[in-house]
């Protein structure tokens, strides 16, 4: 069967997935899985936060989970900037921004939109509302991707 | 052991979820933020309805349970404040994601499906992890994310 990945319903069952992950981590070990938190933890660049091996674990499942799918349902699109210094810059401001912010899409947008978090709903507003500003302003000034 | 086969486990689901609703592709991600281009896509909007939906549900066990069923304790953030830090630094990534098209989850799980782009963007991300650590020494620890 194949994936028609343009369809809305793969985005709710795909996010429906990302969800159970999440509920796991939380019911199960008592963590929000909140992947800039958990990557920076793994990688010693954070004080506090899970232990090392429940971090290390959850983020080596990521790319483990994305082979597995690509291996059963077969290409997977992966349209990347050919710019490498849009991916350098965009890699930059994401990682030191995620840390200032305490949060990015899955940890703010996913895990503390679920609880109805203030904090959560202003930072997930503020980086949607600031990313579509981007991409407006690099269609306005027609910088290339 | 046993609670990093369990966050593993979740790793993997996670990665599976975010590879099938399509969010590894960067220009899918950028299609949900390009509201002026005339071609939107919402699907990443489905996506974050599927995840918040489950979520909803574990929070409300949550508030039933002593402590995890595989934890000692719930470690979830208890502060609620709207800081400039907060703002800030949602400003900043919001950037970032609006220029790759990566925010860290999909960014992770495509190094197993496009190796090289995706480990140019992860390493200068973890340069920005770095970076972060090494002006934001001072003053209390921020309140992760969650509430």
């Amino acid at each position: 069967m194949a994936w028609n990945i343009a369809h809305p319903i793969t985005g709710l069952f795909g996010g429906l997935l990302i969800g159970l992950a999440a509920a796991i981590m939380l019911l199960g070990l008592g963590r929000i899985a909140g992947v800039s938190g958990l990557a920076a933890r793994a990688l010693g660049l954070s004080d506090g936060g899970a232990p090392l091996p429940i971090a290390w674990a959850f983020i080596i499942g990521l790319p483990l989970g994305a082979a597995a799918v690509a291996l059963t349902i077969g290409s997977i699109p992966t349209r990347f900037s050919s710019a490498t210094t849009t991916l350098l810059a965009g890699g930059l401001l994401v990682g030191f921004g995620t840390r200032l912010g305490s949060g990015c899409t899955s940890g703010h947008g996913v895990c503390g939109l679920s609880r109805l978090s203030p904090r959560s709903a202003a930072a997930t507003a503020t980086f949607m509302l600031a990313g579509i500003a981007t991409v407006a302003t690099m269609r306005a000034l027609g910088i290339a991707w | 052991m046993k609670r990093a086969l369990i966050a593993g486990l979740a790793g993997l689901l996670f990665g599976a979820g975010l590879t099938l609703s399509g969010m590894v592709d960067p220009v899918r991600v950028r299609g949900f933020l390009d509201l002026f281009g005339g071609a939107w896509d919402p699907t990443l909007g489905f996506v974050m309805i599927g995840a918040i939906l489950p979520m909803a549900i574990a929070w409300r066990i949550r508030l039933r349970l002593l402590q995890p069923l595989a934890g000692d304790r719930f470690n979830v953030p208890e502060t609620a404040a709207i800081t400039p830090r907060l703002l800030i630094g949602a400003v900043l990534f919001g950037i970032g994601w609006g220029i790759a098209g990566l925010c860290p989850g999909p960014a992770i799980a495509d190094l197993a499906l496009r190796p090289v782009p995706a480990a140019i963007f992860v390493a200068a991300m973890i340069i920005g992890f770095g970076l972060h650590r090494l002006v934001d020494r001072k003053g209390p620890p921020p309140a992760p994310a969650g509430r």
